[in-house]
């Protein structure tokens, strides 16, 4: 059956996605299918380091309701997919930090919180990792100090973004 | 208080090198006999709190031309009486040690780590005088005035420029 016949038959329901008409059937991409449950279903790690956590725990509280968008705090990385570096990085952390992100499972995304995360933010001294880049891959920078949660919901959401556009990023095609 | 510091004055006249009016009464003293005077002031002189123990370094800024870099400081409060006192003791670079207080106060365990870890000042007497604050392989003292606000790739520490290198730019 060609392309033609197919867009003959369906209609377009959503942005790549088609049903046909009348019948619970809908046609999509693998991609696109694994992408949307991903984006769905971000779950980060419980994991603070300074004053950023207690404004990512007021992200995560009531008000701002991460929930509705899927995402729910794990205190464990091992049944985690996202790690929020929340605040200053000391070199002494460094390792510790690392060996969380080591210990989630594939897929993992990296967000960076905070001016501290970023780039190390005031604190440009011997004991303090100028931004969480330097050994970790990071997905999405969020400024601030700390960040506002809308900010926090804002940069949560450019992940879900790009999560949306990933194409042979985990797996096999690496 | 001002009978006191007489009172301490003519019993440690070989210790207590000045006595100062301040903020705080504040007595400076020299290292040797130190331990029987904060020993006395504890036990006899009711000083049963020790708030503070920190270091200071006068590298380059020299209060009364003392040729001592190092100096300790204490803090004992009085709980019964309600007074507050201030102990100075200077140490010399080059023979940067100091005796330990934590026989007397067992706050002073970290107190004393602390100021180890930061300013290199030996403790003698002291249970366990690792670092506190920085990791246990880290070279140099940072509170020191001539360590570098911001390390060279030469001078990083070890573990963390190991990581570093490891995961700086990969996925």
């Amino acid at each position: 059956m060609g392309i033609e016949k197919i867009e003959k038959v369906t209609v377009k329901v959503a942005p790549g996605v088609r049903q046909v008409p009348g019948a619970p059937v809908y046609l999509t991409t693998i991609d696109k299918i694994i992408n949307w449950a991903r984006a769905g279903s971000m779950w980060p790690v419980t994991f603070g380091l300074a004053c950023c956590a207690i404004e990512m725990m007021a992200t995560g509280a009531s008000h701002y309701d991460l929930d509705r968008f899927g995402i729910i705090f794990r205190a464990t990385p091992r049944q985690a997919d996202v790690l929020i570096v929340a605040g200053t990085v000391t070199k002494k952390m460094a390792p510790i930090v690392r060996r969380v992100y080591d210990q989630m499972p594939e897929p993992k995304y990296v967000i960076a919180m905070g001016s501290c995360a970023c780039s190390g933010g005031v604190f440009r001294t011997y004991a303090v990792a100028q931004g969480c880049d330097e050994f970790l891959p990071v997905d999405v920078y969020v400024p601030g100090c700390p960040p506002r949660p809308e900010a926090l919901l804002y940069g949560l959401v450019s992940l879900q973004e790009k999560i949306k556009r990933e194409s042979k990023r985990w797996g096999c095609w690496r | 208080m001002e009978e006191l510091l007489k009172e301490l004055q003519s019993k440690f006249p070989e210790v207590i090198e000045k006595v100062e009016q301040k903020d705080v009464p504040t007595i400076i003293c020299k290292r040797e006999g130190f331990l029987d005077f904060i020993k006395y002031l504890k036990e006899e002189k009711k000083f049963d709190y020790l708030i503070d123990l920190c270091g200071v370094d006068y590298l380059n800024y020299k209060p009364g031309g003392v040729p001592e870099r190092f100096e300790v400081v204490y803090h004992l409060y009085s709980i019964s009486m309600r007074i507050l006192i201030r102990i100075k003791v200077r140490v010399p670079e080059n023979d940067c040690w100091h005796y330990s207080v934590t026989p007397l106060w067992k706050t002073a365990n970290w107190f004393e780590r602390e100021c180890y870890d930061m300013f290199g000042i030996r403790f003698k007497g002291h249970p366990d005088l690792r670092r506190v604050l920085m990791p246990y392989d880290w070279k140099g003292y940072p509170l020191r005035k001539d360590y570098p606000l911001f390390l060279d790739d030469e001078h990083e520490w070890k573990t963390y420029k190991e990581l570093k290198a490891r995961y700086k730019g990969k996925r």
